[in-house]
């Protein structure tokens, strides 16, 4: 999955019009563990536009996952909680919601496709019912009106037989038709976000390009916008309209793709770039790990989280915490070398 | 399914043949013969029959094979023998207290898991609140107090307190349902409590497990009300090992039907038996126990059935 960065769509956010679709800010998401309080997700701010394909990159436990799930308040509390910041989603506040608020915003205006597709469908229950419930639930039709339209939606996530499929059961399916079916589930109800948390991950290689095609096809279609939550830059290069990257919880540079592939700015995006395999590129060039390990939430360094890993890091990066800042027009990066 | 069902059914001949055997023989090994009883029983009456003419008019004279295959072959004609001491065939015995015991065991199966099934599903929900260790506390004290404890102190309490005794005529179902129903209340509580306390337990382990698992943050994620995600997505998945769990309960409550029975009365299989292994009743005791383990063979069966129903991965083709 190196395919050459992609041209930017359409021009500007100021282009597209108006106010983001989806407006994260300064969110922060604690779990308290045995070890005491672990901040998961630290001052996170990003936005996503109608129809635009936004890609979280970091590696585990960056904070990417806590994220996606923060968004539709899916954090299990014991022992998460959202500490602070705002949802703006459509102009509302996702945080401000009472519960039956937010339920018919999930799976309704809102839907999410998982990383595990083996474990995400329910074992006991058709799978048609599955991918038709979230229309059961929010438009109230009537589960044989539901089997129909789950048929059609197994259908346009090109299953083959969905007549056959709808009334299976999970088990009977492999997992790319799984995480097809998810597809399917998150469409339901015509959303106006999907977020994918790694929906990619725990598949062949093979199957991976046909999931993300179809995804990507079927969201722009529906004109969804997309929050695609990956560790893998080739996933990046070729799906995503802006990149989000974070580093132990923060946001450490965001950039439109295209942008982000030509002018890497922090330490952490050009070693992730260089640790990752390319075709199109200088093949005698050797791939270049990042050294170290991954931080510990639980006892984050006062300066960069990166400073400890970072072979450009200077004693400043080490003492104070470099905020975000503005590198180009939508190019921001939480680097101190950078000013 | 067919199939499989006829080949389990096959199934219990030999484990019947087996229990059989093992009944017969063990309960001829009980000390204290029935010939003793009869001769000590009949200490008054004029024309005492000799000790060689009960066993030859009962018998027993013959070896303990033949007797066995003679019993059997009748059994294969449908016939159980007579009880040693009333002469009344077995099998009429059998067929007018099985309805009782099957009644107050089902009565006790269906008090148990309603006691059970909401609480534990409450339980695991509200995980350690005041009312999740109220509801552990109290399966605790269920499963402690032993029924036969329990059967008496709700006979002799209630009489003490407001003269109100459970009923000691038993009316059959049949004949007036309200009534019966009245009377068998009490006793299947009793029964049932036991029950309900471990089916509680492994109620609430089991939610507890189901609802970390992903397909239970997936129909979250669809916005679907809490009541739904556990009913609808929880729940089914959790009652796999609840039935079986109340599977191999349900020998226990036979056994603690005989308590039962004794405790308040009902002339069920339990009390049958209770006075046939006191008279060495030899033909009664093996026709009951044959009867039990009948019911438990297909009581594991059914067991196995329902797994199909609740668990696709499981069914049979």
């Amino acid at each position: 999955m190196n395919a050459p960065v992609k041209p930017e769509l359409s021009g500007t956010d100021e282009a597209r019009g108006g106010a983001p679709l989806l407006s994260v800010r300064d969110l922060v998401t604690r779990f308290r563990t045995d070890r005491g309080a672990v901040t998961a997700v630290d001052h996170v701010s990003f936005d996503v536009r109608a129809g635009e394909t936004l890609a979280i990159v970091g590696e585990s436990g960056s904070g990417k996952s806590v994220t996606a799930l923060s968004i539709l308040r899916l954090i299990p509390d014991p022992p998460g909680s959202i500490e602070s910041g705002q949802i703006l989603f459509d102009g509302q506040d996702l945080l401000g919601l009472s519960e039956a608020e937010i339920r018919a915003v999930r799976g309704n205006r809102i839907a999410m496709i998982f990383q595990e597709p083996m474990s995400s469908l329910n074992p006991a229950l058709t799978v048609g019912m599955q991918v038709g419930e979230p229309i059961h639930q929010h438009r109230g039709a009537p589960w044989a009106k539901v089997l129909r339209q789950a048929r059609d939606l197994l259908g346009r996530v090109r299953m083959s037989d969905p007549d056959a499929r709808v009334g299976a059961y999970p088990h009977q399916f492999s997992g790319g038709m799984r995480q097809r079916a998810m597809i399917a589930m998150a469409l339901a109800c015509d959303p106006q976000l999907i977020i994918a948390d790694e929906p990619t991950t725990a598949l062949d290689v093979t199957v991976q390009a046909q999931i993300l095609d179809l995804l990507q096809d079927l969201a722009k279609r529906a004109n969804s916008a997309l929050i695609l939550i990956t560790h893998d830059l080739g996933v990046v290069a070729r799906y995503a309209d802006r990149v989000v990257v974070m580093y132990a919880g923060r946001v450490v540079e965001t950039a439109p793709a295209r942008e982000l592939y030509a002018r890497p700015r922090h330490p952490y995006t050009r070693g992730l770039m260089a640790s990752v395999p390319r075709l199109d590129g200088d093949t005698a060039k050797r791939l270049v790990p990042i050294e170290g390990q991954p931080p510990d939430l639980s006892a984050l360094p006062p300066g960069c989280a990166f400073a400890p890993r970072c072979q450009e890091a200077t004693e400043t990066c080490r003492l104070s915490r470099p905020p975000l800042r503005a590198v180009g027009t939508r190019h921001q990066v939480a680097c101190t070398l950078e000013n | 399914m067919r199939a499989y069902v006829v080949r389990r059914l096959l199934a219990l001949i030999p484990t019947l043949l087996f229990v059989s055997i093992i009944v017969f023989v063990t309960v001829r090994l009980i000390p204290g013969d029935v010939i003793d009883m009869m001769l000590t029983q009949n200490d008054l009456s004029a024309d005492k029959p000799s000790r060689e003419q009960l066993v030859q008019a009962l018998g027993l004279d013959r070896p303990m094979p033949e007797q066995y295959l003679r019993w059997l072959g009748g059994i294969l004609q449908g016939d159980f023998g007579r009880s040693l001491w009333q002469s009344t065939p077995v099998l009429d015995e059998l067929m007018h207290r099985l309805p009782v015991t099957f009644e107050l065991g089902l009565l006790a199966l269906i008090v148990g898991l309603v006691i059970a099934m909401p609480i534990g599903i409450y339980s695991a929900v509200r995980q350690d609140t005041a009312g999740d260790i109220a509801a552990r506390s109290f399966s605790i004290l269920l499963l402690s107090v032993p029924s036969f404890w329990l059967g008496t102190m709700v006979t002799v309490f209630p009489s003490i307190w407001w003269g109100w005794s459970p009923e000691v005529n038993y009316v059959r179902f049949t004949d007036d349902p309200i009534q019966n129903l009245k009377q068998m209340i009490v006793p299947a509580l009793v029964l049932g409590a036991a029950l309900s306390a471990v089916t509680m337990r492994m109620t609430r382990t089991m939610m507890l497990e189901v609802l970390r698992q992903d397909y239970i943050r997936t129909a979250w994620a669809k916005g679907l009300p809490g009541r739904l995600v556990v009913m609808r997505h929880a729940l089914r998945n959790a009652l796999i090992p609840v039935v079986t769990l109340v599977g191999l309960q349900a020998p226990l409550l036979i056994g603690g039907a005989v308590i039962i029975e004794q405790i308040f009365v009902i002339p069920g299989m339990g009390l049958l038996l209770l006075e046939a292994v006191n008279q060495r009743d030899y033909p009664i005791v093996t026709g009951v126990f044959l009867v039990v383990g009948l019911a438990v063979m297909l009581i594991n069966l059914a067991v196995d059935l329902s797994y199909g129903m609740l668990d696709p991965r499981v069914r049979h083709r």
